[in-house]
């Protein structure tokens, strides 16, 4: 039965073709070795494209008071100092290195009156840092990176007479399996989507690049791409997911009309000095400044105005809080009756800019809201709420190399790795995470594969990987796996949501059990054409172990941080901020375990104030002053 | 605000296929893509179609309603009165592989043959300085989304199979006015080779493919007659031609 499947051997195989991936296959080419780039969608249509204020690097272009120090210390805030700090500092340092080679490959970042990369505002960065394309940075990142993978293809079709020699792009297939042999990454496994045939790959190494999972909610600015594939297929592969409980949910969705309800509102609407109100035309965020960041940001509306003029001796409006608690203060709004007819509030930026600048700094908003909703951004507010954006938990990983916890030979970097964002990621920080941790599991792996050589897959396992493939095919009159995955949508909204409580997620970790349980029995209608409730099946795996240990995360960590809010424990608390959860699989349910998160350097502590530091830690920590 | 709306749907693969009448429900606000997913979840559970971010950004849901190209994702069902039949049907310039998913890969297979980027060789980076208005011209055409239905309605390729080979179609010709425009890439003759390599001269500036955009980039005005036009100037004018090498350079500041 293995001998017809389509084989091919690479030195490395990337999943998915967002800007992590693609980064690490550059990096992977320009070390000589080959690559095979394997995504869900066509090629350049990856989430990356929906990205849209900006990549945050501290180039210091607009404030030059700027640096990798102010960068870092924003990011630690912003994950509330349950970052890896060794992710926060790689990240902070390299970040404008990565995106002056975008413009190296070609990018057109928008510029500053000098002819520089312009930088704009964000929530939780201290100064104008994120590199930005109008409201569309994300499309020209990706732009970017597939057309330097095609700008290397074309070197290899002059060099060796085919474009495929060194990378080839596998697009429309999905990854069923990371093989393993001997306890070590042996290739991949899995099926095209356009006919279901299935495709082998035998590789040394596995770089994991497959974004989010955003789809195991109901409400998502993910598209359905985003079903937490990687975390999934690391989990099984025997890797470990670091601190699943936090999700992040965007504070601005659109909430109307109904098709569109969670597709992203650019925070640069905020950035660009857009105000949030309620029902009552109250300003209502002023209420909700946490004690922390009190000596950052305005609790008046006439400093916050002013902000926008003159940044050195004004705190910045509240509005640009970090997402969690925009995302808690619009939903507080909301639950006290004070929402808009849709159950929003009113996002507006007409008052504050002209029609022309609103339409040239944010276009495709202004499209999106005119096209989708009927509604004139440049004279009238947006109705917005919150909506599930992005993970901050994901595959444990060695920081410097990328390299999974765990397994030897597999790799994982972008969204679906962990640790970089700590409890809440700022905007901003995604794009060049993707460029930073992209470029070092490229080289991970890249190191690996020269010192481990190949490591051959055996029939059984291949037939292991097959069998699963055809099984729903097998069955007839068995569960429909459409409606499964809106009963698990449901569990998530209703339980796992931005607010938790001890008694919802017991109930929820119940019922997706009881999903997983009845998902073993999917039957698939029709054949393996092009087939999408064939291809649901196997995604919906995949969601039901990344909510299976979100839920079981989250109901351990009985404080609120980040995107964490626990109802029954609502404040942050000091010893739960020095640890991991750790989830892993045995084959039948994922497990969690506590670990210690690795303590900040005395050089990097000392980059804080230590008043601000009493704030997270424990007296003790900080009488330490540093783990060295 | 329910109403009950009538489609017919083209089902069918490489070899064969026809229009099936359905009937769904569908509620105001939702664009065609909601629909066809319903329909996917109640009544036919292998109906093949592609997507991805339903917002208009990644291009990916093009096909064509009442026989013109759109993305389903931004196409409202109120655009369509309540005894109407929308007719969906697979992007007809493409080979189907299943009811609404057709075969690209002729577009990655243009996008290779156009020459990359080329950056100055003792530009480093971070070097590069640009005025936000060089930049724009380019900008305009990096907007594009890759959907191709410029590609789809452009009856150079719609209806003669025999042209692909030697014509790269709207969706490239602004990729290299793009390049072209770009205040730092070295690459020279870029709009020569429009014409010579990539059939630029058989595009006789219909606009259908501006018509159709949905990112609204002015694919005709702004990409391709300034390189035609261009084109004709240096291919009769040696001075002109000389001054084209020459000024690509001047954009870096």
């Amino acid at each position: 039965m293995t001998a017809n499947i389509e084989r091919h051997k690479y030195d490395i195989v990337v999943i998915g073709a967002g800007g992590a991936g693609l980064r690490a296959a550059v990096e992977a080419r320009e070390a000589g070795l080959t690559v095979a780039i394997v995504c869900k969608s066509l090629f350049g249509k990856a989430h990356t494209v929906m990205a849209e204020g900006g990549a945050a690097a501290s180039m210091g272009n607009v404030n030059d008071k700027d640096n990798w120090m102010v960068h870092f210390r924003d990011t630690m805030r912003g994950g509330k100092f349950l970052n890896h700090y060794r992710m926060a500092e790689l990240h902070a340092k390299e970040a404008p290195d990565r995106i002056w080679e975008l413009e190296t490959w070609g990018a057109l970042f928008d510029r500053t009156k000098e002819g520089k990369i312009s930088q704009r505002n964000f929530g939780g960065h201290e100064y104008p840092r994120l590199a930005h394309v109008g409201d569309r940075t994300g499309l020209e990142l990706i732009r970017t990176m597939q057309q330097r993978i095609v700008a290397l293809q074309q070197i290899d079709a002059r060099e060796t007479g085919s474009p495929e020699t060194n990378i080839r792009v596998f697009a429309e297939v999905t990854i069923t399996e990371i093989l393993n042999e001997n306890g070590k990454v042996a290739g991949a496994y899995g099926y095209r989507r356009e006919n279901g045939a299935e495709v082998l790959f035998e590789a040394p190494a596995v770089v994991i690049a497959t974004g989010g999972v955003g789809k195991t909610f109901k409400i998502t600015s993910n598209s359905w791409e985003g079903t937490g594939d990687g975390h999934a297929l690391a989990l099984k592969a025997g890797a470990n997911l670091v601190d699943m409980e936090f999700l992040q949910f965007h504070p601005t969705g659109m909430v109307w009309p109904l098709s569109v309800k969670g597709i992203l509102v650019t925070e640069s609407v905020r950035g660009e000095g857009g105000i949030l109100t309620n029902s009552l035309g109250e300003r209502f965020m002023f209420k909700y400044i946490p004690d922390v960041f009190k000596n950052q940001y305005a609790d008046n509306e006439a400093e916050a105005d002013r902000w926008y003029i003159d940044q050195d001796n004004n705190r910045r409006p509240p509005e640009l809080l970090p997402r969690d608690e925009v995302a808690r203060a619009i939903n507080s709004e909301v639950k006290a009756g004070r929402g808009t007819e849709h159950g929003g509030v009113f996002l507006d930026v007409s008052k504050r800019l002209s029609a022309e600048i609103i339409k040239k700094r944010l276009p495709s908003m202004w499209h999106q809201f005119y096209e989708l909703a009927g509604v004139d951004i440049t004279k009238e507010a947006m109705e917005v709420g919150p909506t599930c954006h992005y993970v901050m938990g994901g595959v444990e990983v060695n920081p410097d190399t990328a390299a999974a916890v765990g397994v030897e030979g597999l790799f994982a970097a972008g969204e679906v790795a962990g640790g970089m964002h700590g409890s809440n990621r700022l905007g901003g920080n995604s794009l060049t995470d993707l460029l930073v941790f992209g470029r070092r599991a490229g080289m991970g792996a890249v190191a690996y594969v020269k010192s481990h050589g190949v490591n051959p897959v055996s029939d059984s396992t291949i037939e292991k990987a097959a069998t699963r493939i055809a099984a729903p095919f097998t069955r007839e009159g068995g569960e429909n796996a459409y409606s499964l995955h809106q009963e698990l949508q449901e569990i998530t909204h209703n339980l796992v949501g931005i607010i938790r409580t001890r008694v919802e997620l017991m109930e929820a970790i119940e019922k997706i059990a009881d999903i997983r349980q009845r998902s073993a029995n999917i039957s698939v209608t029709g054949d393996r054409m092009f087939n999408p409730g064939f291809h649901l099946a196997f995604d919906l795996d995949n969601m039901l172990l990344v909510a299976e240990s979100t839920a079981k995360s989250a109901l351990l960590r009985e404080e609120s941080r980040g995107g964490h809010t626990r109802d029954d424990f609502p404040g942050m608390n000091p010893t739960w901020r020095q640890v991991n959860h750790i989830s892993s699989f045995d084959g039948a349910n994922v497990n969690i375990k506590v670990q210690a998160l690795p303590a900040l350097p005395k050089e990097l502590f000392d980059l804080f104030d230590v008043h601000e530091l009493e704030k997270y830690m424990t007296p003790q920590e900080i009488a330490k002053g540093g783990s060295n | 605000m329910a109403r009950t709306l009538k489609l017919r749907i083209w089902r069918g693969n490489d070899e064969d296929g026809a229009l099936q009448d359905v009937t769904v429900e569908g509620n105001n606000g939702e664009v065609v893509l909601d629909i066809i997913h319903r329909v996917q979840a109640t009544q036919m559970g292998d109906l093949a179609v592609r997507w991805n971010c339903k917002a208009g950004k990644c291009g990916s849901c093009s096909m064509e309603i009442n026989g013109k190209p759109r993305l389903a994702c931004m196409t409202q069902i109120s655009a369509y009165g309540d005894d109407e039949v929308i007719t969906i049907t697979p992007l007809r310039a493409f080979p189907v592989i299943k009811d609404l998913v057709t075969d690209v890969s002729f577009n990655y297979k243009k996008a290779l043959e156009v020459r990359a980027y080329e950056h100055p060789v003792d530009l480093k980076p971070g070097e590069a300085r640009m005025e936000q208005v060089d930049v724009e011209r380019s900008q305009e055409f990096r907007k594009c989304i890759e959907c191709f239905l410029c590609q789809d309605t452009c009856h150079v390729i719609r209806d003669h199979e025999e042209n692909k080979k030697s014509f790269a179609g709207p969706r490239f010709f602004i990729r290299i006015a793009e390049l072209d425009m770009h205040p730092l890439d070295t690459l020279r003759n870029r709009k020569q080779t429009a014409q010579s390599e990539h059939g630029l001269g058989m595009c006789n500036i219909t606009k259908c493919c501006t018509e159709v955009c949905p990112e609204h980039i002015r694919i005709t005005d702004n990409a391709i007659i300034p390189m035609k036009e261009r084109v004709v100037d240096v291919k009769y004018d040696p001075l002109r031609w000389l001054g084209s090498v020459i000024r690509k350079r001047d954009g870096i500041l």
